[in-house]
């Protein structure tokens, strides 16, 4: 049974490369289960957006354009 | 054909092209710091992408935007500083391994979150990105973490290259790229929950 920490891991990879299946699978099932694993995906999931954000941000209307 | 020539090396770069390098400029300075964690570097690093700009503005084919395309050198500047940096060793070495303190204090030992670290909601993105607090809290977190860490994690959030393009770049395995990055991710999300969400100071 995996952990929050070992779900943790499965998030961060998520955001990095495609999960296989066993790996999704397992990751789904945590997060049925736990609301503060949840939150944490969502979190990392924001960051990644964040950084994106940044390069938009840095580029202006000059983003919209493209 | 009377306006001044705003430098004598640019003899091609017009007047309101100087004015959108210099409104965009601070904010390739900050993104620049976050990749080099060097405030002269960085600085060299924005000041070089803006004279290469300068110098090669006839080559600026329009086909992205002006902003687009010297970001773009911007980029491929860091790139290289990054490079030499790792290459005159100013880098701590990459490959350490071992327990993060930092982030074992987040769960027991069972594996669960610790009551204090459990994630708690941030709300919407979208309303989450208005929030002008969250960005110095963001960027206070990123200063905060650790030099190593920093690097790989801008590398891939911040210009957006794969972990494979960073084994590449910076010369470690993916497995370990992968590790590092869990860790960024847990340390920037546990400080900014803790400096902006419950307003603790940093
Ligand atoms: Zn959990």
């Amino acid at each position: 049974m995996m952990m929050c920490k070992g779900a943790t891991q499965l998030m961060s990879l998520k955001q990095d490369r495609a999960l296989t299946l066993q790996e999704r699978m397992s990751l789904r099932l945590h997060l049925m289960m736990c609301d503060p694993c949840r939150q944490c995906d969502k979190q990392f999931a924001l960051l990644h957006e964040a950084g994106e954000r940044m390069q938009h941000d840095i580029l202006g209307d000059d983003a919209a354009k493209d | 054909m009377t306006d001044p020539l705003p430098d004598e090396d640019s003899p091609s770069t017009s007047p309101s092209r100087m004015e959108r390098l210099t409104a965009v400029r601070p904010r390739l300075l900050s993104f620049a710091r976050l990749h080099l964690r060097d405030s002269a570097q960085a600085e060299d690093a924005v000041q070089e992408a803006l004279m290469a700009a300068i110098e090669k503005d006839a080559s600026f084919a329009g086909r992205s935007g002006y902003e687009t395309w010297v970001f773009g050198i911007l980029k491929y500047k860091i790139l290289d500083m990054m490079r030499a940096q790792k290459r005159q060793g100013v880098w701590q070495p990459l490959e350490e391994e071992g327990d993060d303190d930092s982030i074992e204090r987040q769960f027991q030992s069972s594996g669960r979150w610790q009551q204090h670290a459990r994630p708690a909601s941030w709300g919407e993105p979208h309303t989450v990105f208005e929030n002008e607090r969250f960005w110095q809290v963001f960027d206070a977190c990123m200063i905060a973490l650790p030099d190593n860490v920093a690097r790989v994690f801008s590398l891939r959030e911040l210009m957006g290259l794969s972990t494979a393009e960073i084994c590449q770049e910076i010369g470690i395995k993916e497995n370990n790229c992968w590790v590092i990055l869990h860790r960024a991710r847990l340390r920037l999300r546990s400080c900014l929950e803790s400096g902006w969400l419950k307003g603790e100071t940093l």
